[in-house]
């Protein structure tokens, strides 16, 4: 039943539906896939086979009993460790949640079982979704499956390594400056972080709550359509959640590119760009242009303030967030220390690991009495500069595309030392993160090495069905899908 | 106790005199039956982590959403007040690490609250005292550490989260009262006011309101402020006065000495009636403040706030002044009246039925608050109702009953919640009118009391009592007490 792995969600799907292959059959295909290259590439944290096993049953027994099946009726789908799963360790990467079982499912979770969907594991990421290369993750290091020397980006790391070693033909991760968009760029696959309040973040363990969101990562860009149009919409539970009726997406995405206004912002495209990405990008961007497409030159001026804004808000926001990992009530508790002050002290000294402490010190520091209106509020009118900056260029555009990461996938270590190395790999996809809007990254070219490269589609706030349009009428013509990572090189 | 004179200390020579300046803040815990960000009971007294959820213990990933019942409460003390209403407020976190507090912040709100400008016009020492009031703003409770009573409570402490996301509000008045005297007004006004228009319980006991003071000392004639201390666990009115007290006390006795009070937080210890600092490393809070992110600001537009004072009662100071137009009650009656929300609804009721607003003012507060009071019951479970007890009245009124019958006929409606005419008619309790019976009686009143008799014919007018109460017994109380009168002197003045 090998034929079932690599295949899209709708290959899938029609498998399962038509009787072909049963959603056990699937999974079981799936899982083998998992275990045969997981010592490689290790995307994940944990396999769930036996429940995912019994999902399956569950889906195929419907289809035998002739109920309706739902839009991901046997996908198997990998969920990033940072969703609560009931019942199943939702550990964040970090050493702190080691035994934390939720008792509830993340919305997205149980809009995905509520589809059909089989949860076929929990993936690697960076502690607490802080990092660009999933190599702060206290458990284990994911390996890029174009180059298992070097990662697959960060923080969601382990669901875009998944996907593109084949394990799963989609997968979720949260993306607050670029966590979806930069590994998916790295390993080659399209993975889109929506519009903020497009998904409900309830049930994603937060990082830093005004910038994360939840998204789908998928083998084409057909397949992050169909995961998007299960978990979008209105969540009573998440008050920042849009009260906005969800458009067919799937219909958006055989429109094509003519006709469309799309924006290229200088900024983007300066000094610190790989020539190699540089030029990956404006291959599509011809591409584009041969689609119909017009192309204009724009302007963000406040992109270089992107950076410094982000690490204020992320880090103000993450220090409150991760104030509750107190080792009073679930995870992990320091031991034989019987006083109030020094049981917070150990319990979190022992259970975060460096870039988190990092992160929560920085955002202490910039809500401190004295500081708060020299860091965060002035953070917050930069945001919304940022916001600004876009709002005007939207004016008279219907998408932006930049290139999604300055640089090709790293090699392990090359900026674990050096913080401020690691957090321009976000550059160009934290203004998003800060403007509140939705962005996909599709593959575009490789390198010399043979490294994958990913172009940005930037769209307007909810419009979700032109940022998929766009990339769906470039990926037909680029053709990426057909290039798969041998597992197998370094380089 | 210290009466305000005591802490106005006469400096020798300069003749300088100390003022005390306070002001309060009150947390009000509001009576919704869910809390204020997830739908768990707010019920008071279930057993320890019961009324729980992930998103009041804090668990990774759950988020906020705001009760609007709780906004409603909320508002409608905020309008009971006198205050503005925002139309825009903002949550915000207030971050410190305590075991009671799951997220390791607590939702509250800061430099947004959401009302502002309110006052409340406080009786001290038969003056009208003006409180204004700062703000008045939402946050969620802590839950509550338990020191005692578990085998291994001499090692570990553990934690009830029940309380943990019930819904307060926060007021905070202006730095207006002057003496302990007005702080207790002020407080008990508060009180009133707030279970008046029902959005609290005022339990004080149960911790549903709680009460932190601000106080300071500056010379009289002075309009700057002094250095103040924050005064924490004043639980009752009781020891908010007595806290106070000895706060002046001790901060005129340091100036007095010519030292400096310390800006600092101080706790009551109602056991020995003194304030002693807290724990420095307790008070040195920076809590770094921040917007919510996850609840959007919150918006309240005149349609709301419209909607919210139709369904607010009137308060009791408009409603004392009400009373004593429309109805002619003294001022003290009104005042008693409506110092209680059943208790006026209920006099009201009774008032009207009965067309005679002081009869029912006096029955209402001698017989029915006695009645409360023996059988320890609020008023609105007073079994009989307030249309009964009219009936009763317009029996008096209408000459057909005595008022001394009245009282036994009260009893027994309260007892059975009959209607006063079938007891008046069930037990023979008709006043006698009949004229001819009531000469009769008459007659043989005089024929056995015939010393009495003489003594009256002799001058002695002040006799007609004793001859009234002499018939009224011999007709077992039913006679009409003004026919007996009026026969009883035709027939005593005869010549």
């Amino acid at each position: 039943m090998s034929g079932a792995c690599g295949g899209t969600i709708a290959e899938i799907r029609s498998l399962v539906s038509s009787g072909q292959a049963s959603a056990v059959e699937i999974c079981r295909a799936h899982l083998q896939r998992a275990r045969d290259v997981e010592p490689r590439v290790k995307a994940f944290r944990a396999l769930l086979e036996e429940s995912a096993l019994s999902q399956a049953e569950t889906i195929d027994r419907d289809r035998r009993e002739g109920r309706p099946l739902g839009p991901l009726a046997g996908v198997p789908i990998a969920v990033k460790d940072v969703l609560c799963t009931r019942g199943v360790p939702t550990t964040c990467g970090s050493l702190i949640l080691r035994n934390f079982v939720p008792v509830y499912d993340a919305t997205c979770v149980a809009r995905l079982r509520q589809a059909g969907a089989v949860i076929v594991g929990k993936t690697n990421m960076d502690e607490f979704a802080m990092g660009s290369s999933t190599e702060n993750s206290a458990y284990e290091k994911t390996c890029n499956p174009w180059a298992l020397d070097r990662v697959p980006g960060g923080s969601s790391g382990g669901s875009a390594a998944a996907v593109a070693a084949g394990e799963v033909p989609a997968s979720l991760g949260s993306d607050t400056g670029g966590s979806i968009r930069q590994p998916a760029a790295f390993c080659g696959i399209p993975g889109m972080k929506p519009t903020y309040g497009r998904v409900s973040r309830y049930g994603l363990v937060a990082f830093a709550s005004s910038l994360d969101q939840v998204g789908p990562l998928g083998l084409t860009v057909e397949d992050v359509a169909r995961v998007l149009q299960v978990i979008a919409g209105h969540d009573p539970l998440d008050s920042t959640s849009a009260p906005l009726p969800v458009p067919d997406y799937l219909a958006a995405l055989g429109k094509g590119a003519r006709g469309l206004r799309i924006g290229v912002p200088k900024e983007y495209f300066r000094s610190g760009l790989d020539p190699e990405v540089e030029t990956a990008v404006r291959s599509g961007l011809k591409i584009a242009e041969r689609l119909g497409a017009r192309l204009e030159e724009i302007s963000l001026p406040h992109t270089e303030y992107a950076i410094p804004t982000y690490y204020i808000i992320a880090t103000a926001e993450a220090s409150s967030n991760l104030a509750r990992y107190d080792g009073v009530r679930y995870g992990h508790r320091a031991h034989d220390v019987h006083q109030m002050g020094p049981l917070y002290v150990r319990t979190r000294t022992e259970g975060f690991g460096s870039e988190v402490k990092r992160r929560v010190m920085l955002g202490t520091y910039v809500l401190s009495a004295g500081y708060y209106d020299a860091y965060y509020l002035k953070g917050q009118k930069v945001r919304t500069l940022i916001r600004q900056d876009f709002e005007r260029a939207f004016e008279k555009l219907d998408a932006i595309v930049t290139p999604t990461s300055p640089t090709p996938a790293f090699r392990f270590g090359e900026k674990v030392d050096d913080p401020l190395a690691m957090y321009l790999s976000d550059i160009f996809t934290v203004t998003l993160n800060l403007a509140g809007l939705p962005g996909m990254s599709i593959p575009c070219g490789l390198t010399r090495d043979h490294l994958p490269v990913g172009m940005q589609i930037i769209g307007r706030r909810f419009d979700e069905e032109m940022v998929l349009r766009l990339g769906a009428a470039l990926e037909g013509e680029i053709k990426f899908g057909a290039r798969r990572p041998s597992l197998d090189g370094t380089s | 106790m210290y009466g305000s004179a005591t802490y106005r200390v006469a400096l020798s020579g300069s003749g300088m005199e100390y003022e005390p300046v306070i002001g309060l803040e009150v947390h009000c815990q509001l009576l919704t039956d869910s809390k204020i960000f997830c739908g768990c009971s707010t019920r008071f007294g279930a057993p320890a982590n019961t009324n729980v959820c992930p998103v009041c213990l804090g668990m990774p990933g759950t988020l906020p959403v705001l009760n609007r019942r709780a906004v409603e409460y909320a508002l409608r003390a905020a309008l009971a007040l006198g205050c503005r209403i925002e139309p825009v407020s903002i949550f915000a976190r207030k971050n410190y690490f305590y075991p009671d507090l799951p997220k390791g912040y607590q939702i509250s709100m800061y430099d947004r609250p959401l009302a502002v400008q309110g006052h409340l016009d406080v009786e001290a020492k038969g003056e009208t005292k003006h409180v204004g009031i700062t703000r008045v703003h939402m946050e969620e409770d802590a839950g509550k550490l338990l020191h005692e009573g578990f085998p291994d409570s001499d090692r570990a402490s553990h934690v009830d989260y029940n309380r943990s996301g019930v819904p307060l509000i926060e007021i905070v008045s202006e730095p207006d009262m002057r003496s302990p005297e007005e702080a207790h007004a002020y407080y008990s006004a508060l009180r009133t006011i707030l279970v008046y228009i029902g959005v609290t319980d005022g339990n004080m006991e149960e911790g549903s309101l709680r009460c932190d003071a601000n106080v300071s000392l500056r010379p009289r004639g002075q309009s700057g402020f002094g250095t103040k201390a924050e005064l924490k666990n004043l639980n009752s009115f009781k020891f908010v006065q007595h806290a106070l007290e000895y706060e002046i006390r001790r901060q005129t006795d340091l100036l007095v000495r010519g030292e400096r009070v310390t800006q600092e937080t101080r706790l009551y210890d109602p056991a020995e009636d003194r304030t002693s600092p807290m724990r420095s490393k307790e008070e040195a809070h920076d809590y770094r403040y921040f917007p919510e992110p996850d609840l959007l600001p919150l918006q309240v537009n005149e349609e709301w706030i419209g909607e919210v004072r139709r369904w607010l009662p009137e308060l009791p100071a408009a409603r004392r002044r009400r009373f004593v137009a429309e109805y002619g009650l003294p001022e003290q009656d009104a005042a008693l009246l409506t110092s209680d929300r059943a208790l006026a609804d209920y006099y009201e009721a009774a008032a009207r039925a009965a067309r005679n607003a002081k009869a029912a003012a006096n029955w209402v507060m001698t017989e029915i608050l006695r009645k409360v009071k023996e059988d320890k019951i609020d008023v609105d479970r007073v079994p009989l109702p307030p249309v009964r007890l009219a009936a009763l009245i317009r029996l008096v009124d209408d000459g057909a009953i005595s008022g001394k019958i009245a009282k036994e006929v009260f009893e027994t409606i309260y007892a059975t919640g009959k209607d006063p005419a079938d007891v008046v008619r069930e037990q023979g309790l008709s006043q006698v009118t009949d004229e001819g019976a009531i000469r009769e009686a008459i007659e043989n009143v005089i024929a056995q009391n015939q010393s009495q008799y003489a003594q009256y014919k002799a001058g002695k007018t002040a006799l007609l009592g004793f001859f009234v109460g002499q018939v009224l017994k011999a007709t077992g109380g039913k006679a009409s007490p003004s026919l007996v009168n009026r026969l009883l002197k035709e027939r005593l003045d005869r010549p």
